[in-house]
């Protein structure tokens, strides 16, 4: 389907999608008010911008580094070309332990490597221990946000859904059962498991060390009670130094969820005695939007999902809509890198408002790369963008007046569209707007008369 | 060729022009630490108190399988430290020292000399973090400044107890880890 | 170049030509009341915009040098349209041979009410407007040319329409509850994504009618004609202005 297939489709419940819009609202006006009690906001995003832009610049000499001191820790050191070789390699773990259930974390790159189906496929039981990804994998969907992954279910689905799951008293609706019921099923799947999963918020070259935030403590209840930990980390999650961190955990959980700092930031840097931690590099398409000059600073995202909270698409067409497994503004200037085809309508799923823009925490220019995309896309699949003119041209400068007109202005303007265009029967314009009165005269009219 | 060198030499292969890496000001403000950490902890749900309110609140806890590693608070301790943590899953009560405080956010670092698991601080059911009023810095950049390049294991911020909003944004205190937080200030 | 009574290139983007010629008018005597000259060159067309937003930038070479031919010569460049004039700053496609005037146009071309507060340095204006008025701030002036700034930074809140315009004798300006949030116009957008557009149009118009907003303006009737067009298909009573009626109209 396409976005605005799904988007039209999102939009038919009508009080489901107002409180999807105003809920997340919510959440970015909690950012809003924290963001403004740090003076030295607007400085912190210059200094994570200007990080990872050096980070970036020097990644290979980085990810060296990165894995000279990890290994010097103590930590196995793995390195994935694609998603494909990233399962292979932790399905090779979990072999090697004998490991039949493991817990996971949130991870937006193991969702991106689609690691569940392909453990599933090989026999091991995987739970995702995060409350909200839980829920969504007991529906068997993915998440629709990547920090709040439950957020397009109401409280009714998710007590029905539990009713089935944990049996859970029918009809009961309140947060606080519903979570202490997966408190206490998670709890038994923490302690059997031999080996945790979890994603990487940020790797630190110089000490080799990795930080994973989480608010439930699920990452930390999964890794510290198992043997083995994997932690699965994309390429571009680097960061030079410890201090770099003080910048960055600042930014992050004040643009997510506007909250001041995670509740649990675990530094991991030597496995604990007689325990093993792994870390799997992926690339996955990485490189391929490094060497994309104007897309390259994409790979600066920190997963805060500000932009989605804030995207006014995003808040009324719900995360499924876009189809990748990173949604709103930033997955629309990430997907189309991984498969263009798949993704060609993402970057005309915007109005280039720029406040994904604004509140990116490590400023990258993502409305302004979703107009670059736009440029890229009707390169090869030119139907797509042509048609966007032809609609445009059938609908606004459909009126009577755009016949009359005897100048120059709409040749001009219409220059580069087929003359059939003009005449398109689908005024998409006119279905819940009224056209603009037409006046009298143009305004060159007016002029030429009143002005001579 | 390995998919390491596949993937760095890619890299290498990319025209990209230096940019540098900036230095980080500390940003200080000069803020009352202990009134700053305590609104902080307060926000994030978690409880702070004096070490008198702390021993009036431990009588009537109610709680009785409790370790304690925190020196002049021994006593408490009921259970002896297990060497498997899974053999933790009934405790109630975890009461560990923390290294320092950070006011901008009530975040408290511990690293694996102020942890006898690891899995401690997060499958207790409720946890107490004890910290000195002369450890508190102002935000995260005079926190980082003061772990410097020590080096342990495992290194944490906790600020606060395991929460989630996961439900039609409904916050939930007690998650997966402790279902509380309190610090005591001493 | 003359400070004093500078020359001045209208530009007025092409569906406003077409569609509301009275918002023209009302910035071509605007400007002249501020002592102003002004010439509107009659070759103009269309600045290429909705092609380059529909990904096809390349197509435009042809406008865009038009554009730079016919505005070269004049010390400064205004159209009462942040949109457009965003455009002819960021997504002209480098034309060769002309990159100098190209440099000179992206430095001299200003959105009306930037113009009036930057260039002219207009600190009031002296006028009457008695209404209730809602300000929808449009994207590309907002958060592209930095008209206002935008809800999500942290810096000094500022808005140059406003400054113009909360002054005028008897007008109430009124807080919205989200100040800039994108009302779903975006060009293709409108079509594309229909259903995204339309709602969109809605909530924003909700916010204003929460509110009794009495005139409905803004500095780019692109957003004001998909609002108006979703507001008189409701049969709302809302009145919709852009910026330079108003100044226009208050200062008569």
């Amino acid at each position: 389907m396409s976005h605005p297939q799904a988007a039209a489709e999102f939009l038919k419940d009508q009080v489901k999608a107002k409180w999807h819009d105003e809920t997340l609202w919510f959440v970015r006006d909690k950012r809003d008010r924290i963001s403004k009690t740090i003076p030295e906001w607007e400085n912190l995003r210059n200094l994570a911008s200007e990080i990872k832009d050096h980070t970036l610049s020097r990644l290979d000499f980085y990810l060296e580094e990165f894995e000279k001191n990890a290994l010097k820790n103590g930590i196995q050191v793995h390195w994935a070309k694609d998603a494909e070789e990233h399962n292979r390699i932790v399905l090779g773990i979990l072999q090697k332990n004998d490991c039949q259930a493991i817990v996971k974390s949130k991870s937006i790159l193991t969702e991106e490597c689609h690691l569940n189906p392909y453990l599933e496929k090989n026999g091991i039981e995987v739970v995702d221990t995060d409350l909200g990804e839980r829920i969504v994998q007991f529906l068997n969907q993915p998440p629709s946000h990547i920090v709040l992954p439950a957020i397009h279910l109401k409280k009714g689905e998710i007590s029905e859904l539990f009713h089935e799951k944990l049996h859970t008293e029918k009809g009961n609706e309140d947060p606080t059962y519903l979570t202490q019921a997966a408190r206490i099923h998670l709890r038994e799947k923490f302690l059997k498991a031999k080996v945790a999963i979890t994603g990487v918020n940020f790797g630190i070259a110089e000490t080799g060390e990795f930080v994973v935030c989480t608010n439930e403590g699920n990452a930390d209840m999964g890794v510290h009670l198992a043997d083995v930990h994997i932690a699965c980390m994309g390429i571009e999650k680097l960061i030079p130094r410890r201090t770099d961190l003080g910048v960055f955990l600042r930014l992050l959980a004040r643009s997510a969820t506007g909250q001041s700092v995670t509740n649990y930031n675990s530094h991991f840097r030597s496995p604990s005695p007689g325990k093993e931690i792994h870390v799997v590099l992926v690339d996955n398409g990485r490189t391929a939007q490094l060497a994309r000059e104007k897309f390259r600073n994409s790979l600066k995202c920190i997963r805060c999902g500000a932009c989605m909270n804030t995207c006014p698409i995003y808040r009324r067409s719900g995360g499924f809509s876009y189809g990748s497994t990173v949604p709103g503004p930033i997955g629309s200037i990430l997907s189309p890198g991984l498969d263009m085809k798949k993704h060609s309508t993402l970057p005309f799923a915007s109005t280039l408002c720029g406040s994904c823009s604004d509140v990116c925490p490590v400023k990258i220019n993502i409305h302004e790369q979703l107009y670059e995309w736009r440029q890229e896309i009707t390169k090869t699949h030119g139907e797509l963008g042509k048609s966007l003119s032809m609609k445009l041209a059938s609908g606004i400068f459909k009126s009577p007046l755009a016949y009359k007109i005897s100048g120059n202005l709409m040749r001009s303007a219409l220059k580069n569209l087929p003359k059939s265009l003009i005449y398109h029967p689908i005024n998409s314009w006119g279905k819940g707007r009224n056209l603009p009165e037409t006046p009298e005269m143009s305004f060159k009219d007016w002029f030429k008369r009143n002005r001579p | 060729m390995s998919s390491r060198e596949d993937i760095l030499n890619s890299i290498r292969g990319i025209q990209r022009e230096p940019k540098p890496l900036p230095d980080v000001p500390d940003f200080r403000m000069n803020s009352d630490l202990v009134k700053q950490f305590t609104v902080s902890l307060t926000g994030n749900k978690a409880e702070v108190m004096d070490a008198s309110a702390f021993e009036s609140w431990i009588k009537t806890c109610g709680m009785n399988r409790i370790f304690s590693s925190v020196s002049g608070y021994k006593r408490l301790s009921t259970v002896t430290l297990p060497e498997d943590p899974h053999d933790l899953e009934n405790l109630q009560l975890a009461i560990l020292e923390g290294q320092f405080g950070v006011a901008e956010n009530g975040a408290i670092w511990l690293e694996d000399a102020q942890l006898p698991h690891r899995a401690m601080p997060f499958i207790t059911e409720h946890l107490v973090l004890v910290l000195s009023k002369e450890r508190l810095v102002e935000n995260m950049h005079q926190a980082y400044e003061k772990i410097g390049a020590a080096h342990s294991g495992f290194g944490l911020f906790i600020a606060g107890p395991s929460k989630t909003a996961d439900i039609e944004q409904s916050l939930v205190i007690g998650a997966h880890g402790a279902k509380s937080l309190r610090v005591v200030l001493v | 170049m003359n400070t004093q009574t500078p020359h001045i290139g209208l530009f007025i983007p092409c569906y406003v030509d077409q569609f509301y010629p009275k918002v023209a008018i009302a910035t071509l005597e605007l400007l002249e009341k501020l002592g102003c000259k002004v010439s509107y060159p009659l070759e103009q067309t269309c600045c290429g915009q909705p092609m380059a937003n529909a990904g096809y930038e390349r197509d435009t070479v042809g406008t865009s040098r038009h554009f730079l031919e016919i505005f070269g010569e004049f010390d400064y460049i205004v159209a009462p349209s942040g949109s457009c004039v965003l455009h002819v700053k960021e997504h002209f496609p480098p034309i060769s041979g002309m990159e100098k005037t190209q440099q000179e146009i992206h430095d001299r071309i200003f959105e009306l009410t930037e113009f009036l507060t930057d260039v002219l340095k207009v600190e009031q204006l002296e006028g009457a407007f008695p209404h209730r008025v809602g300000y929808h701030a449009s994207c590309h002036g907002q958060r592209g040319l930095r008209l206002a700034s935008s809800s999500e930074m942290h810096i000094s809140p500022f808005n140059k329409a406003k400054k113009l315009l909360e002054n005028l004798e008897g007008l109430e300006w009124v807080e919205l509850s989200r100040t800039d949030e994108c009302c779903g116009f975006g060009g293709t957008f409108s079509v594309t994504e229909e259903a995204l557009s339309i709602q969109m149009g809605k909530d924003r118009l909700e916010d204003h009618q929460q509110k009794q907003v009495e005139i409905l303006t803004g500095g780019d009737m692109s957003c004001i004609m998909h609002l108006q067009g979703i507001a008189s298909r409701e049969g709302s009573p809302m009145k919709f202005m852009h910026v330079a009626e108003i100044l226009n109209q208050a200062t008569r």
